[in-house]
């Protein structure tokens, strides 16, 4: 677990003891949490769930398998209904909202087993994440009227910027189940980006990538965050990529936090080496 | 995308199918007024375009949306009764009578609409409950409609004291509206709005909830307002295919819109292929001329009917079509260029 070019940004507290990089402590954060949780049945999925994330932070959630870090996304958007605990985002209360209104409102997310729109091209799958940002009504698209060649086009162009991130522009018209794994795995992002998101939610974006390719990934994250402005939020098991690129890492175990921190604080933090690998035998 | 692909500009596909949709129409319409399509011929046209109305509505909801609706025969029916009860009350009977449709175009159009908003309304109250339920349920709840259409129509008059719909013993004395040109205006405007709507960010949507609810959802679409309102859609075009069948045979019984005129509306989605126009089109028109041209050998008749869908489900199960859709500036493209290899350099995809 030794990456030479950690990122060392500086954590500090806010208000709320939640931490947030030095850059951003000025502005909202992007995210917070207050003390969330959900219960099924009897079982308490996550609990007490605090976590604040600035406005162009990548903050990294990691634990151990089933630790809940798939449900807190869940929570994040507004497909499980919180037990317990607010959200906010952008300082608004999300407690209201629908999914698809949590997603106008900044969440963007991909999801940890694909859920691409397989039969369709990958420009359409591109065009219906931004379904929200194209505004024509019902009497313009069968009318045909200027509104609808102008934001159609529009859209069309920076739809193919947007795989350009990617070098996919060559893919626009293919069916977006045809295309290999990992070229899947990046079209998600694309289309979770064309949702215009201040938060992007990525659900072990490296999965099943090879070193090379995760590499290649890390770089792209951060260039994403650089170019769009935006904070991400990503689960992930790569531990070369979370220590690599995350800047702030909450760690979770049987749905509670049991560690937040800088890649190095987590990194020799005992809690976090016992979740991982089991109690130290006394010598 | 091939960056030398040269496409041809959109008035000028506009252009070229407008002149083909004319030359065909007009053709069909001049040989039937010309006697050359006899009576018969004409009238089995005038039921395949029905039909062709009723198979591309219905398939607005079974192959673009992904859900599984029985009752699409209630829509028909509340369409035709709706359109039927109309039409009688104007004018219109006597300008049939004299021949003289031209002056009754303006009673068509506000008939045809007012069968369609009728039946969409109907849709927008079903559709709002059903559409939380999927798949068996959702087939359930709308067969359980239809067959409620049907039983009200039969029994809504001697309950209410009205003369309204004349129960089972039919409404009769419509006016007979539905010629071949009538027929084909439909169908073609009904076409056009599903694949103008289809091709927009609404019928994206409306795709994408086919494709994966739960992505959809996270892709900020509103996916009840969607789901309904392709529900709604697939009504409206029902009622005015039930208005021209009204037109068509002049008198309507309940029973005519029972459960088995929603299967046979399916049946002919499923054999065109799920989500392809062309596909339903083909198929409404094959399934509406082959018991017609089978009548010889009526013995045999549902034996031919059964094995051919048989056949069909076993050797292409996704349908005729499957989801392919012809596209006329497609294959004049793909022909331009191959002809002519371009030169020049062009990027970015046309909304089609």
């Amino acid at each position: 677990m030794s990456t030479p070019n950690r990122p060392r940004t500086k954590l500090v507290p806010m208000p709320s003891t939640n931490m947030l990089p030095e850059r951003d402590i000025d502005k909202y954060p992007v995210l917070e949490c207050r003390n969330l949780g959900i219960d099924f049945g009897g079982l308490s999925a996550v609990k007490e769930f605090n976590i604040a994330i600035g406005r162009t932070e990548i903050a990294g959630l990691i634990g151990p398998n089933g630790a809940g870090k798939t449900t807190v996304f869940n929570l994040l958007t507004r497909v499980y209904k919180p037990t317990r605990g607010s959200v906010l985002l952008n300082g608004q209360d999300t407690a209201n909202m629908t999914t698809a209104q949590v997603n106008q409102a900044g969440i963007a997310r991909t999801f940890q087993n694909i859920r691409l729109f397989k039969d369709l091209t990958v420009m359409d799958n591109i065009l219906i994440g931004m379904h929200n940002s194209m505004r024509y009504n019902l009497v313009s698209s069968i009318l045909r009227l200027p509104k609808y060649w102008l934001e159609e086009k529009t859209s069309r162009e920076r739809a193919l910027e947007l795989l350009s991130i990617f070098d996919m522009e060559s893919t626009a018209n293919h069916i977006a189940g045809s295309l290999p794994y990992g070229a899947q795995r990046r079209l998600e992002i694309v289309r979770a980006l064309a949702t215009n998101p201040s938060l992007l939610l990525l659900d072990e974006p490296a999965a099943g990538m090879n070193p090379s390719e995760t590499a290649e990934l890390m770089e792209n994250i951060v260039k994403i965050r650089d170019t769009f402005g935006i904070a991400i939020l990503l689960i992930e098991h790569d531990m070369n990529l979370v220590m690599g690129i995350c800047e702030g890492i909450a760690v979770l175990n049987f749905g509670q936090v049991i560690a937040k921190g800088t890649p190095d604080e987590i990194n020799s933090n005992p809690a976090v080496i016992e979740a991982y690998l089991g109690k130290k035998k006394e010598a | 995308m091939n960056t030398n692909y040269r496409q041809i500009p959109m008035p000028v596909r506009y252009g070229i199918n407008t002149v083909l949709l004319l030359v065909l129409c007009g053709g069909l319409v001049a040989l039937s007024a010309a006697g050359v399509l006899s009576n018969y011929y004409t009238s089995v046209l005038v039921l395949a375009g029905i039909n062709i109305i009723l198979t591309v509505s219905l398939n607005v909801a079974t192959g673009y949306l992904g859900q599984l609706p029985l009752g699409h025969a209630g829509f028909m029916a509340v369409g035709a009764y709706a359109g039927g009860i109309f039409m009688k009350a104007t004018p219109l009977a006597d300008l049939v009578r004299k021949g003289n449709l031209v002056e009754g175009i303006p009673y068509i159009v506000v008939a045809l609409i007012l069968s369609g908003v009728v039946a969409a309304i109907f849709g927008i109250i079903i559709g709002v409950p059903a559409l939380r339920l999927k798949g068996d349920y959702l087939a359930i709840i709308t067969l359980g409609f239809g067959e409620i259409i049907r039983v009200v129509l039969t029994n809504i008059d001697s309950v209410l004291g009205f003369e309204l719909t004349y129960g089972a013993s039919g409404l009769k004395r419509i006016p007979m509206i539905s010629t071949l040109a009538v027929i084909l205006v439909c169908v073609v405007l009904t076409c056009l709005v599903i694949h103008m709507i289809m091709k927009s960010r609404h019928g994206r949507a409306i795709l994408s909830i086919r494709e994966n609810e739960i992505a959809a959802e996270s892709c900020g679409i509103n996916t009840t307002y969607y789901k309904v309102m392709a529900f709604t859609l697939s009504a409206f075009f029902a009622g005015i295919a039930g208005c021209l069948y009204a037109g068509y045979l002049g008198s309507l019984y309940p029973n005519t819109f029972g459960f088995m005129k929603s299967i046979e509306i399916l049946v002919m989605v499923v054999l065109g292929g799920m989500g392809s126009m062309l596909g339903s089109i083909l198929s409404a028109t094959i399934l509406t001329i082959l018991p017609q041209a089978l009548q010889e050998f009526s013995d045999y008749r549902m034996v031919v009917y059964s094995l051919v869908l048989i056949l069909v489900m076993i050797f292409r199960p996704k349908g005729l079509m499957g989801t392919y859709d012809f596209s006329m500036s497609r294959l004049l493209e793909t022909i331009w260029n191959k002809l002519s290899p371009a030169d020049t350099n062009r990027k970015g995809g046309q909304p089609s």
